[in-house]
């Protein structure tokens, strides 16, 4: 009787085991570069939408050099943290996808290392290469810039408004239910209504010569932030920024014509022009003195600081990805501007993409530094409160600027 | 009559006939399966094998220790005759030792280190990327075109300028001009006496060629050649200089010593740190960060407060609920009762983070159903006043949760005896009686454990409350990042992961002090629970 019983109990135990090995080798296993010398392999991590793209180009690249190049499809949102736990581990990949706004987290753990981009750094538009750099060093080959513009239905306003308060007229003389829309929500979006603090002059750090942020000038509390605050805590009397329009409702009520502008990035293109909208794209206008300055949010591809294959991860980068046909490629999966300039050129045959990419040119890029984390802590709420007239607007403002302070300095 | 024929068999023949057949029978299936058990034994070993492999070649000698016991373990456990229980036992305690005694102590040993952003690697790896970093390229210096060449298994760079200067040097010898290099196009690509490499002979050797620097004179401050492509050099000074004996890392501008003070990076003496620093055991830091910082000792007692209040109500909200229901639907004079209970299970298919998520959107202020159509257009924000969200919290974790409570009271209730009830009447109880004092108490016995499982489960129910709320509504004034109604595990998850920062030693020390609060509650709870069943 337990002979014949056996084979299942032995079957649980196979299964545990192999559950074992594969933890095992999970977590020592499948190390690209320990392979033998000779056969080069570049492990590239990609998300789904420009992996067939880079196929292609990961194609032409072993044909011509006889390195072989392996894509492992990873889901973009969460490329920051596996890069950031498996580099050290010496699993990590040699080059990976990744957001401009990663790196101040990927050179804290010392996970990427610097790329020399040589003549060709002056290809790419500069806003570009400032995003992805870090302590005047460059870290990353950008292929994307992408930002917030102002979003037109020209049925119901045929002409671009020359100013915040002109938008705002012609919203209202549309008649329609909302004068302008920008995502908002309950706990507000600074991300969406920078913009308009930037035209205050109230950045949120000072910038040093390079372009790059400097983490010791936090400006965000200066008198334009007052300002921006005041202004904001109007706006919100006036019903002009209900904390109730989230991103998904903004999209909806845009739309369905309920608007006739929407701040909002490309992403929000497609959808308007599917509902068969006559888009135009213009400049956000500014309500304050100085011009209306979006986040510019850059992707590109970023080398391990563990790669074995330096060189051959500097080639692939530097001479396929920043080339024009790859850059356009690229474009047309994401339809986000290309970040060199020859290949922006092209792509601005779109009228949509060329708008945005000027609007995108006159931005400033996210901050990439990890103090940035300190900042979106407070800043959100502080702007919803604001908006929902829950106290002093200049007194609110300045709390958020000392919190701010408080929690870069103790860390 | 009595011509027995001598063949036939007698009846002692016929008893040995079905015993030998009998034997034969069981001798055959015990090969079957013998032959079945080796086989799946040898496919556990061939894995165990690969995984030993795989585990020696990457020096992972822990993961190959635990391999190897387990392998022969299971190999002993059932080519040993006897040791039933073992054979029963063992994949269950191999799947435990995995899944939950690891996982534990993993936790347990990150709540002991500074394990999180800026500490997630060893030294060796944190200053070689400091070093990695520290080459900054001299300003406005020109690339240089340029030929690696290969002598005796040695590398030289073989550069020429713009200006059309060849030279040569190696990590040793600084760059020195030569006239003899042999010109292609402008750029030399030989030089007599060494191999030129091509980029395949490159790649064969990059890891070498990578991290040669070559001086450009004798004065190492004034830089050195690299390449980061092997076609292309350019000229870099390091900021950082590495002193491998003493163990410190030195500005070379500003000629700051940073040293290992034991803090887990490099530190200087006025207090400034290099990153990325590495990860060290820190004791018991973590555990006591969690009760003295201000950011989490500030709101903790109120956060703890809600967190077993929701966590109470939510248990006594759904069982409530659930128990009507069931007794309801328990009724036999009720029809189309398959039908009712069939819709009353349905918010339990609803994965409940989409539910969370919906309900989000019906109870928006100005857009949601609620208000748009249940109260006529009423502004009421039932996710930004902090009162307001707690009710709203509790109804969602209501709705989520009652068909859970439903089911298991219904079968619970189905197993007692309808006799007791029925003696009961006869006895002249009333209906509510005789819910209370014999219903009740029967269901308590069997629903008791259930009810702790699901306090436990309140208790850390991330999910709900990250995309119902968010914890907020936040006072922007109270300046803190915690809202009306974070508990005590998304409280921990703000303080640990706040934006691109994570501190997982923090967490992780959080989730181990959790644990006992929640073990604590259980195990009260389950003593009560004892009580309740000697009762009976």
């Amino acid at each position: 009787m337990t002979v014949k019983k056996n084979p299942i109990l032995a079957l649980g135990a196979m299964t545990a085991v192999a559950a074992l090995a594969l933890t095992g080798c999970s977590s020592g296993g499948s190390d690209e570069a320990s392979e033998k010398d000779g056969s080069t392999t570049l492990t590239v991590w990609v998300d789904a939408d420009r992996a067939p793209v880079l196929k292609d180009v990961a194609a032409a690249f072993e044909d011509e050099s006889g390195i072989k190049v392996k894509l492992v499809q990873k889901d973009f949102g969460k490329i920051q943290e596996q890069f950031v736990q498996q580099v050290p581990t010496g699993k990590g990949p040699d080059i990976t996808i990744g957001a401009h706004d990663w790196l101040g987290d990927f050179v804290t753990n010392g996970v990427v290392q610097p790329i020399e981009l040589g003549d060709t750094a002056g290809d790419f538009q500069d806003v570009a290469i400032t995003a992805m750099s870090y302590d005047g060093k460059t870290y990353g080959v950008p292929y994307s810039i992408e930002s917030i513009a102002l979003l037109r239905n020209t049925e119901l306003a045929p002409e671009a408004p020359a100013s915040y308060d002109d938008m705002v007229q012609m919203g209202t003389d549309a008649g329609t239910e909302f004068p302008f829309l920008v995502q908002v929500g309950e706990e507000s979006d600074p991300y969406h209504l920078y913009p308009f603090q930037t035209s205050f002059g109230a950045p949120v750090f000072g910038t040093n010569d390079d372009g790059s942020y400097n983490s010791d000038d936090l400006q965000i509390g200066n008198d334009g932030g007052i300002e921006f605050a005041n202004w904001l805590a109007e706006q919100g009397a006036a019903g002009l920024l209900p904390t109730t329009v989230d991103g998904d409702i903004a999209k909806e009520k845009f739309v369905s014509g309920d608007s006739p502008f929407l701040i909002t990035g490309p992403w929000n293109v497609g959808a308007a022009e599917e509902a068969g909208i006559d888009l135009a794209v213009d400049p956000i206008p500014a309500p304050g003195s100085g011009p209306a300055q979006p986040f510019v949010g850059v992707q590109g591809f970023y080398v391990s600081a563990k790669s074995k294959n330096v060189l051959a991860a500097t080639e692939f980068l530097t001479n396929y990805i920043g080339t024009k046909d790859v850059q356009l490629e690229l474009y047309k999966v994401g339809n986000r501007a290309p970040a060199l300039t020859a290949a922006f050129d092209e792509a601005s045959a779109d009228p949509i993409t060329a708008a945005f990419g000027e609007v995108g040119a006159n931005g400033v890029p996210m901050p990439n530094i990890p103090e940035m984390g300190a900042v979106w802590q407070y800043w959100g709420v502080t702007e919803a409160d604001i908006i929902n007239g829950k106290g002093d607007p200049a007194e609110l403002w300045t709390t958020m600027a000392d919190d701010i302070q408080s929690a870069i300095d103790g860390e | 009559m009595s011509t027995q024929t001598p063949h036939a068999p007698s009846g002692r023949e016929l008893r040995q006939r079905r015993r030998a057949r009998q034997i034969a029978e069981h001798a055959s299936g015990g090969i079957l399966s013998l032959i079945i058990k080796i086989a799946l034994i040898a496919v556990v070993d061939a894995i165990s094998l690969f995984a030993l492999f795989v585990a020696m070649t990457q020096r992972q000698w822990i993961v190959f220790a635990v391999v190897l016991v387990i392998a022969a373990v299971v190999n002993v456990v059932y080519f040993t005759r006897g040791w039933l229980p073992a054979k029963y036992l063992t994949p269950g305690l191999v799947f435990l030792l995995i899944f939950q005694v690891f996982v534990i102590g993993y936790t347990g040993y990150i709540a002991f280190t500074n394990y999180g952003t800026g500490h997630n690697s060893t030294k060796e790896d944190a200053v070689m990327a400091l070093v990695q970093s520290a080459q900054e390229r001299v300003p406005d210096s020109p690339a240089y075109d340029l030929t690696v060449l290969e002598q005796l298994g040695n590398y030289s760079f073989l550069v020429t300028a713009p200006d059309g200067t060849v030279s040569v040097g190696d990590d040793d010898t600084p760059l020195s001009s030569v006239g003899d290099a042999e010109m292609s196009g402008g750029v030399a690509v030989g030089l007599p006496g060494y191999t030129s490499l091509d980029f395949a002979g490159i790649l064969e050797h990059q890891k070498e060629i990578a991290a040669m620097t070559v001086q450009i004179s004798d004065d190492p401050n004034d830089g050195a050649l690299r390449t980061p492509d092997g076609s292309k050099a350019y000229l870099y000074v390091s900021t950082l200089e590495y002193d491998e004996a003493a163990g410190t890392m030195t500005d070379t501008e500003t000629g700051t010593v940073y040293s290992d003070t034991g803090v887990g990076a490099f530190t200087a003496e006025s207090g400034e740190q290099l990153m990325p620093g590495w990860s060290i055991n820190v004791g018991v830091e973590n555990f006591t960060k969690a009760f003295t910082e201000q950011s989490i000792r500030g709101p903790l007692i109120s956060v703890t407060i809600w967190t077993f209040a929701f966590a109470l109500l939510s248990v006594l909200t759904t069982f409530a609920l659930g128990l009507f229901l069931a007794i309801v639907f328990n009724d036999m004079r009720m029809k189309g009762r398959k039908l009712y209970r069939v819709v009353m299970i349905l918010p339990y298919a609803f994965p409940g983070f989409l539910g969370a998520l919906v309900w989000a959107g019906l109870l928006n202020r100005d857009f949601g159903f609620v208000n748009d159509v249940l109260f006529g257009g009423a502004a009421i924000p039932w996710l930004t006043n902090t009162w307001l969200a707690k009710l709203s919290i509790l109804w969602v974790n209501l709705w989520l949760g009652f068909p859970y409570m439903f089911l298991v009271c219904t079968g619970a209730l189905q197993s007692i005896p309808d006799e007791l009830t029925e003696a009961a009447t006869v006895d002249g109880a009333k209906p509510f009686a005789v819910f209370r004092l014999i219903k009740l108490p029967l269901l308590l016995v069997s629903i008791a454990p259930l009810l702790i499982s699901s306090f436990a489960f309140n208790f850390n129910n991330f999910n709900l409350i990250y995309m119902l709320t968010e914890g907020g509504p936040r006072d922007a004034a109270a300046g803190i990042n915690v809202g009306g109604t974070d508990i005590l595990i998304s409280m921990v998850y703000k303080v640990a992961f706040d934006g691109a920062t994570s501190d997982y030693g923090l967490a992780s020390a959080f989730s181990i002090i959790i644990f006992v609060v929640v073990a604590l509650v259980a195990i009260i709870s389950f003593k009560q629970t004892k009580a309740l069943e000697d009762l009976n």
